[in-house]
């Protein structure tokens, strides 16, 4: 397993780290790991539940010195 | 002789080749710097327009001017887009074959919309993106007699307002024709509030409420059934319309992509200095970044504002003296004569004010300012 691609949203307000991941995804194959960085709190909640509405794998959610770092699976 | 070349003639690079004439104008007189412009067309387009075209409130000609003539005549300027981009050898290779070195690049491409790479996208949905496309959208809203409109955004898109802006635009202009109680408006956003701004989604979210606007988040627009006339989406939703309004999906430009300088059509690039990833003496302008921030002709003015002073800089000084700070002011059309706007950065967010007739006067007033704008004289 290589190193998860890294979306690099912080200080994004529009169009926010959410939508950053979305656009990645979009780029990325089947299998792809990607990590969001991200410094808007809200993306602790609303990027992982939109992981699970659409059905990737989320594989990790933690924050680090304000930071929030979310790792998800591309699955379909 | 320093030679600074700016690829692309849209807002990024009209305002920052007419900020360094006038920061430069002593040097350019020495033949001591030349500023050379490359474009793939004689016209400059006020993109922000297409929006009002689509309500018959500006027609497709009061959207161009000549490029040559919004530019300073100390800029040489040539229609002969890129085709090359040979960084290793500080040189560009434009389609016809010419080649011009450089001491410092600048790559303001923009962005296109690919409406095509949503299936069904491009043959049943309406879109602001382009004059054709604009025009149509008129006739559309023209002909429609009532029902529900759909509207969907793809992602990455230019210009973060318009998906709020055409449907609070699409309201008055149903109520004015006096059939807005035949119309069912179903508003769609791919994250889970009305809006990438948080608080610019609060302010929506309110005003929907108040005109009964429905709306579903997270919804990501995945294929239309032209057949059945419904949306399907990426999170498993099926949306009937009678009328689709889209906000497409954007790429970077071809030219981009064929020069494998990034991924989408997008160029790495830092978001204080605006220099491309690995190059010191490549920079990148608005749309064609992949900064995480709005892909507007506000970013693009701001970032060409403060690349303008660092260029200049590098030039007499050989050092940069400025970052760019995220800033972006986007007006935010709420309805047919009320307007509010986002003022926000990197570091701190906007804060929406209730729409006032002014603020709509005053982005009517910018619409003609504009070509003003780009000349460098706001």
């Amino acid at each position: 397993m290589g190193t998860p691609k890294q979306v690099d949203a912080r200080n994004s307000f529009c169009p926010g780290p959410l939508m950053e991941l979305i656009a990645a995804m979009k780029m990325a194959e089947v299998g792809d790991e990607l990590e969001i960085l991200s410094s808007d709190k809200g993306s602790a909640n609303d990027i992982p539940e939109w992981i699970n509405k659409v059905g990737h794998a989320l594989l990790e959610s933690y924050e680090e010195a304000g930071i929030y770092h979310i790792r998800v699976r591309k699955t379909k | 002789m320093k030679k600074i070349v700016i690829v692309g003639g849209g807002t990024g690079g009209t305002i920052l080749a007419n900020n360094l004439a006038r920061r430069l104008a002593p040097e350019l007189k020495a033949s001591e710097v030349r500023i050379t412009l490359l474009s793939a067309s004689d016209k400059h387009m006020y993109q922000p327009g297409l929006l009002y075209v689509a309500f018959g409130r500006m027609s497709s000609q009061d959207l161009y001017q000549d490029q040559a003539s919004l530019l300073a005549p100390s800029i040489v300027f040539h229609v002969d887009p890129v085709k090359t981009f040979d960084m290793d050898n500080n040189r560009v290779v434009t389609e016809s074959g010419v080649s011009h070195d450089y001491d410092y690049l600048v790559i303001c491409t923009g962005s296109r919309s690919n409406p095509e790479s949503v299936p069904g996208l491009a043959e049943y949905a309406n879109h602001v993106y382009t004059v054709e496309a604009a025009e149509q959208t008129f006739k559309s809203l023209q002909q429609f007699e009532g029902g529900r409109i759909v509207i969907v955004t793809g992602v990455p898109h230019k210009c973060p307002m318009v998906p709020l802006e055409l449907t609070f635009m699409m309201h008055d202009y149903f109520r004015d024709r006096g059939i807005l109680d035949k119309v069912e408006f179903y508003y769609t956003y791919p994250i889970g509030r009305l809006h990438s701004l948080e608080n610019v989604g609060k302010w929506a979210q309110g005003e929907f409420d108040q005109m009964g606007i429905n709306y579903e988040t997270l919804f990501n627009v995945k294929e239309i059934d032209g057949q059945k006339r419904q949306v399907h989406s990426e999170e498993g939703s099926i949306v009937d319309y009678d009328l689709l309004i889209s906000v497409p999906p954007h790429n970077g430009m071809p030219v981009i992509l064929e020069n494998a300088l990034g991924a989408g059509g997008w160029i790495p690039t830092n978001p204080a200095t605006l220099q491309m990833e690995g190059r010191e003496k490549v920079f990148v302008l608005g749309d064609t970044t992949n900064i995480p921030i709005s892909k507007a002709g506000s970013t693009a003015h701001y970032e060409a504002e403060a690349l303008g002073e660092n260029l200049a800089a590098l030039i007499r000084q050989g050092s940069m003296v400025r970052i760019y700070d995220g800033k972006v002011f986007c007006f935010i059309e709420a309805g047919k004569d009320r307007a509010t706007y986002a003022s926000f950065d990197y570091k701190n967010p906007p804060q929406p004010q209730p729409p006032t007739q002014m603020i709509h006067w005053f982005k009517l007033a910018y619409n003609k300012l504009y070509w003003n704008s780009v000349r460098g004289l706001l």
